[in-house]
């Protein structure tokens, strides 16, 4: 199979990502233009909040979008395929065997009236012939990988007997039924308990780096990807508004979203008595999104004309990193230098010298 | 699970004591038809209907003939005796039950085979044409009773009145082990007519309980395993969608073996409930009593079954 049209070691490429869903309300621009490369074994953090298209744009990626009625345009390259160019039973190929996918909630991802071990062999068995009782063995062997203990015991249970770690355990062991080059994780630890959380982000990053695959970490949560992402994406409504390496994320984010999502999760340790700031407003409709920057509408730092023109992604001073702001760099640094010595929003775009000449956000979270 | 249907079975046994007292009490209550006097006949004078109603037990106390028709049927599977056919009420049962399930199996097996891959292929297509076409039909089936549409049924098809001689008409009915071709001939219709209501409930209900289960996060799951959608369909979907079916069938079946009375009216089908609505006209108590009980112990018995059916079909079932 050739990588034509791939850069070299990369594993999954994501040119110019759209994906649109007609209602009768309007057209619902779920992911906007998105751009995004995975290496082989790599791992990419998917950050952003319910509704700025982080599951579609993973779902489009196994061409489970399309099949809902979604109009996608752009280019998917995975190990030198174009899998928008792809037909069905080619996509079918690939979903649970090269592209696996575990989601939020394994206890409803789960089928009630399946036996664990039978959901594990079926997932064998769609893509290689494999006799029953071989199957039956390696779902005991993949269990016992993913940290449940007594597999032999476990793999003739429900799912409705297992905790709630069990069953995303045995979610993940599903998924690496067919030794995936990629998985992606949709929020797997958002419906489990934080000491659990903890195990499932620990056993993901070892089964990456033990098997060599490549894992898309979709999350609301900074603190999640901080574990587990070499490289971060932040999207806000259908679009990508900042990407950089984790490192560099956390230590220079550019974008005032980045900001907010990096001031609303406590740290450990940064200067005691930093207050946790929520971003106020909510994520904008997807039918009609706001003018000019999709952000301003929520934004301390947007300035009059930030509400007529629309940012694209400029390089923000590191390789890798891009941010899609209409503030300068300098006005960028100085706004951060002083969100990060604790100071407030205000505070904040006095430093950058924009204080005046703000828009206030036309709706604040009470 | 067998202390649960142990308990299930005791309780049903109670309830159907229950059942034969209130139907005892109804007919107590409301003597608009004395027995006695319509079994006296024409010429009937107060001392002969007072000895019928000496004969028939009728001048003693409620209490006392409850206990003695419990006590026969318990002790002697005897159902009493009827007032107008002159014979046992249990061998009249027995004589009655062959139509009654030939007509209820033949139509449910029928309802089942069309109408669930109607609902399949509806809740696939949802809003095409086909759906449309499929549930506006069902509609018009599901508003149709079945004593009309028997009555057209008829007038179309059968060889007696019809416009075109297709089927074999009114009571044409032949027993099974009397002449198979015959009997399946003369069932024919009868089938068809009952299941076309039942056929278009069941597409409904199929695809309405489909529906809903194809949006669960575990048909995802079972199509981001690279699934062919026939598989997430029939597989994952149909399985937790057969549930809320197996309720209805269980009691749709129980109902009418306690008679489909409409249907046997209409195309004269010597059962359950043919025999029902005739003793009904006849102030035959103990038929009427009798063709209650028959009902009660179907619905009971259907009532468990379906129970266990769920604890089959779904593992999160558990009994305690």
């Amino acid at each position: 199979m050739s990588s034509a049209g791939q850069p070299p070691g990369t594993l999954l490429s994501v040119e110019d990502l759209r994906v649109e869903f007609a209602t009768p309300d309007g057209i619902v621009h779920a992911v906007d233009g998105i751009s995004y490369s995975v290496a082989p074994g790599g791992s990419l953090g998917v950050v952003g909040e319910s509704g700025s298209g982080k599951t579609v744009s993973a779902l489009t990626l196994i061409g489970l979008t399309q099949t809902q009625g979604a109009t996608v345009s752009g280019r998917i390259m995975f190990d030198g395929r174009d899998l928008l160019a792809a037909s069905n039973a080619e996509l079918r190929a690939v979903r649970g065997n090269d592209i696996a996918m575990i989601f939020q909630d394994p206890l409803s991802s789960l089928h009630p009236q399946f036996r664990v071990g039978a959901q594990l062999i079926e997932a064998m068995q769609v893509h290689r012939d494999i006799k029953r009782q071989a199957a039956r063995d390696r779902a005991i062997d993949l269990l016992s990988l993913v940290g449940i203990p007594d597999p032999r015991g476990r793999v003739d249970q429900f799912p409705h007997e297992f905790s709630g770690g069990m069953r995303q355990r045995a979610m993940i062991a599903m998924a690496l039924a067919n030794e995936p080059k990629l998985l992606i994780a949709d929020e797997p630890t958002t419906a489990l308990d934080v000491t659990v959380q903890a195990q499932i982000l620990a056993l993901l990053e070892r089964l990456r780096r033990e098997l060599g695959m490549a894992i898309i970490m979709i999350t609301h949560d900074l603190g999640v990807v901080a574990q587990i992402a070499d490289h971060i994406a932040v999207m806000y409504a259908g679009r990508i508004v900042e990407a950089a390496d984790a490192r560099r994320l956390f230590s220079a984010p550019q974008h005032p979203y980045t900001w907010g999502l990096l001031r609303s999760i406590p740290t450990l340790e940064g200067p005691r008595g930093i207050e946790l700031v929520p971003i106020p407003g909510r994520p904008p409709s997807l039918i009609r999104r706001p003018t000019g920057c999709h952000f301003h509408p929520r934004c301390a730092y947007a300035l009059p004309d930030h509400k007529t023109i629309d940012p694209r992604l400029v390089d923000a001073g590191a390789p890798g990193h891009v941010v899609a702001c209409l503030l300068d760099a300098d006005q960028r640094a100085a706004a951060w230098a002083a969100l990060r010595a604790g100071q407030s929003a205000d505070e904040a775009t006095a430093a950058a010298g924009i204080a005046d000449a703000t828009i206030a956000p036309t709706e604040v979270a009470g | 699970m067998t202390a649960y249907i142990i308990r299930r079975i005791l309780w049903g046994l109670l309830l159907l004591v229950l059942v034969v007292a209130v139907t005892f009490l109804v007919f107590y209550l409301l003597p608009a038809a004395n027995p006695a006097i319509l079994r006296a006949g024409r010429n009937a004078n107060p001392q002969i209907i007072a000895t019928i109603t000496k004969e028939l037990g009728l001048d003693r106390p409620i209490y006392t003939q409850f206990w003695i028709y419990v006590k026969n049927i318990v002790l002697h599977l005897n159902f009493g005796f009827s007032y107008y056919y002159n014979v046992p009420v249990g061998s009249l049962l027995l004589n009655r039950l062959p139509a009654t399930i030939s007509l209820t199996v033949g139509a449910a097996v029928l309802w089942i085979v069309i109408g669930i891959p109607i609902g399949i292929v509806s809740a696939i297509k949802r809003r095409t044409w086909l759906d449309r076409m499929a549930m506006g039909t069902a509609l018009v089936f599901v508003s149709a009773p079945v004593f009309w549409l028997g009555l057209i049924a008829l007038l179309l098809a059968a060889q007696t009145i019809g416009v075109f001689h297709v089927f074999p008409g009114i009571g044409s009915y032949v027993g099974l082990t009397v002449n198979p071709l015959k009997w399946l001939e003369s069932l024919l219709l009868p089938w068809m007519v009952l299941s076309a209501t039942q056929c278009a409930i069941y597409a409904r209900l199929v695809r309405g309980s489909l529906l809903q289960v194809m949006g669960e996060d575990y048909i995802r799951t079972a199509r981001a395993k690279g699934l062919t959608e026939r598989r997430v369909v029939l597989k994952h979907g149909m399985r937790s969608a057969v549930g809320p079916l197996v309720t209805v069938l269980g009691l749709d079946i129980a109902a009418l073996l306690g008679g489909a009375i409409l249907t046997e009216s209409v195309f004269d089908i010597p059962g359950i409930g043919r025999l029902q609505l005739d003793a009904i006209g006849h102030s035959d108590i103990p038929i009427i009593q009798g063709t209650v009980l028959v009902a009660s112990i179907f619905i009971i018995i259907a009532n468990i079954l379906v129970d266990i059916a769920y604890a089959y079909l779904d593992p999160r079932v558990r009994f305690e």
